[in-house]
């Protein structure tokens, strides 16, 4: 797998603030790849240090093969980024704001028109192109953002909370139009978000920074099962059974963290980890347990990011 | 340098400036006021505008003390058009200077407090231009809207002089060579000197009407030169307005030299 963007122990304070710490990172061409974290983290000023808009005080930085300390203008030329808060010009007209931009990326002049157009109307826009952007909903100026972010055709897109602000149905739209990116035009994106749901729905692999550091990283998938040390089983016995089942799960220690709670006719218990599923199994039914359903809940990157957390607090 | 990017940055501070309504109004009035009106209210109501202290009606004392150079160019004419000449051509001279100065640093004040105000500048700092073109970019559309709209106040000026002095001079005698320097080599500088100074305001300033207002300190040597005039300190001649371009362009240069590290990305960046 090619690596477009390299951190090698990457450093960078402001002040007091260690913004990163010693980070060291590889985004994969082509994937999805979630930057999680909260508040403060470093997530925007680790993509400001990536296009060479900052400088690190350690490190090496490679994205594309470039150094975006010295090769800033070659590599922005083929990226793309989202800002947080759209900066869009307010008192230029939607027409404005992108053929500018088209010149300013270096879009080839006999192609500016089309361009512009195309993504006007592929953003449900041509219609409100000649209108100043003041005017614009928050949906409308992000979808603008991204037509904007799109002109030159970037190969890595970088999106700095691109759905936060956005009502749900934008929000889906961002997330398909992401998937297009990646899947259908082969574009890496990097995507910063508070929103776990979001990034388990689209991610190929995740980052979690805490503080500057990054503390975690793989796919959803591999973090739930290496972080994650508690599972939600799902277990249903004969209920005449069911005391016994609890007596017998009690005196195995397969049980963790609380007391089980009665659901949907059933017990729902937290046992840790997989193994703890066939294990469980074989102990209810060599006592003679009729069991009718046992399941476990997969752990999704919610679950990693409090294990993490809560890893963090003690 | 590329010149389709620094053309992109002008065409959009341009853009956005002409919507402000707080550059607009000045840049469209000080020049009508000080071209259009000043000449007609000078010669028909002379006494209304006093110059640090002197009016129409008290020249003569100046004249009196006027450099050889000056008094051998009005010798043909009678003592009420050497007023009406002296005033228009050289006391008001120096008001000139305005213009392309409060230009440049309204625009300027805009296009780089106005913009980090109005967090747009981020998007800038993405695109693939370098430190550089960004701030030749920015220095470029301040200036070149200072610049014409000189230019265009000193047409209006060549008519309206001429015009307004007709009656007492009965004869064309705008622009003169000082004049022509002032509006092709002093103008310009002076331009220059109202972004440069503006962009290290722009540095400290919160934003548009903070830079506005730090930026207008720049106007203040204007009123010494006015000042000088109007006491016999100095008279304004070829000659001096040459050096004193000279000089503008010198002090232009340093503070550039000195305010293009406020204009890197990284130190943008860290003020957003
Ligand atoms: N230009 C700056 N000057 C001073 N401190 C800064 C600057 N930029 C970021 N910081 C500090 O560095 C830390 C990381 O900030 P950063 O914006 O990268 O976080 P983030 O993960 O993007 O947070 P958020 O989720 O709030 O967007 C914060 O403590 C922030 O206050
Ligand atoms: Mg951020």
């Amino acid at each position: 797998m090619e690596a477009v963007i390299q951190l090698k122990n990457v450093s960078r304070r402001f002040g007091e603030v260690q913004a990163v710490r010693d980070l060291t990172l590889e985004v994969y061409r082509g994937e999805i790849f979630g930057f999680l974290g909260h508040n403060g983290a470093g997530k925007t000023t680790t993509i400001r240090l990536v296009n060479g808009v900052l400088e690190a005080d350690q490190g090496k930085i490679r994205v594309l093969g470039f150094d975006p300390q010295t090769q800033g203008p070659q590599l922005r030329a083929r990226t793309g980024v989202i800002t947080e808060t759209a900066s869009m010009d307010n008192r230029l007209t939607a027409l404005d704001n992108l053929t500018i931009y088209a010149d300013l990326y270096g879009v080839p002049r006999a192609e500016v028109k089309t361009r512009v157009s195309g993504l006007l109307a592929q953003f449900e826009l041509a219609e409100r192109a000649n209108d100043r952007v003041a005017a614009f909903s928050t949906g409308m100026r992000q979808r603008l953002a991204f037509a904007r972010a799109l002109l030159h055709q970037p190969e890595i897109l970088f999106l700095d909370e691109p759905t936060s602000g956005l009502d749900p149905m934008a929000a889906r739209q961002v997330h398909s139009l992401v998937t297009h990116l990646a899947r259908e035009e082969k574009r890496t994106v990097f995507i910063c978000t508070h929103n776990l749901v979001e990034a388990q729905r689209l991610c190929d692999r995740v980052a979690v920074m805490e503080h500057g550091q990054l503390v975690a990283v793989g796919s959803p998938h591999e973090l739930a099962s290496r972080y994650v040390r508690r599972l939600m089983v799902n277990l249903e016995t004969d209920p005449a059974q069911r005391e016994s089942a609890l007596e017998i799960l009690a005196a195995a220690g397969a049980l963790v963290d609380g007391q089980p709670e009665l659901a949907n006719g059933g017990l729902r218990f937290a046992a840790a980890g997989r193994e703890a599923i066939p294990q469980t199994l074989s102990l209810l039914v060599n006592k003679g347990i009729r069991v009718y359903h046992l399941s476990a809940e997969e752990p999704d990157l919610e679950d990693v990011y409090f294990a993490l957390h809560a890893g963090k607090e003690q | 340098m590329n010149w389709r990017v620094l053309m992109a940055i002008v065409k959009k501070d341009l853009k956005v400036v002409a919507q402000n309504r707080s550059v607009v109004i000045p840049i469209l009035m000080v020049p009508l006021i000080l071209f259009g009106a000043l000449p007609w209210l000078a010669v028909l109501v002379p006494g209304s505008i006093n110059m640090g202290g002197s009016t129409m009606n008290d020249i003569a004392p100046l004249l009196a003390k006027l450099p050889a150079n000056l008094t051998a160019e009005l010798a043909p004419y009678n003592l009420e058009q050497k007023t009406v000449i002296f005033f228009l051509v050289y006391l008001l001279a120096p008001m000139f200077l305005i213009i392309p100065l409060m230009v440049s640093s309204v625009i300027a004040a805009d296009s780089i407090a106005g913009e980090r105000e109005r967090r747009t500048l981020e998007a800038l700092l993405y695109t693939p231009t370098s430190d550089r073109e960004l701030l030749l970019g920015k220095l470029l559309s301040a200036w070149l809207a200072a610049v014409a709209t000189a230019a265009a106040g000193f047409l209006l000026y060549s008519v309206m002089v001429n015009l307004a002095a007709w009656q007492v001079v009965g004869a064309v005698f705008f622009p003169n060579m000082m004049w022509l320097v002032m509006v092709f080599w002093v103008a310009p500088a002076a331009a220059g000197l109202g972004l440069s100074v503006m962009v290290l305001v722009s540095a400290r300033a919160q934003g548009f009407q903070d830079a506005y207002q730090m930026g207008g300190m720049v106007v203040l040597p204007i009123l010494l030169l006015v000042f000088g005039q109007a006491t016999g300190v100095m008279f304004f001649s070829t000659g001096l307005v040459v050096l004193l371009g000279l000089g503008l362009w010198l002090v232009d240069a340093g503070l550039l030299w000195y305010g293009r590290r406020f204009f890197r990305r990284e130190a943008l960046v860290s003020r957003l």
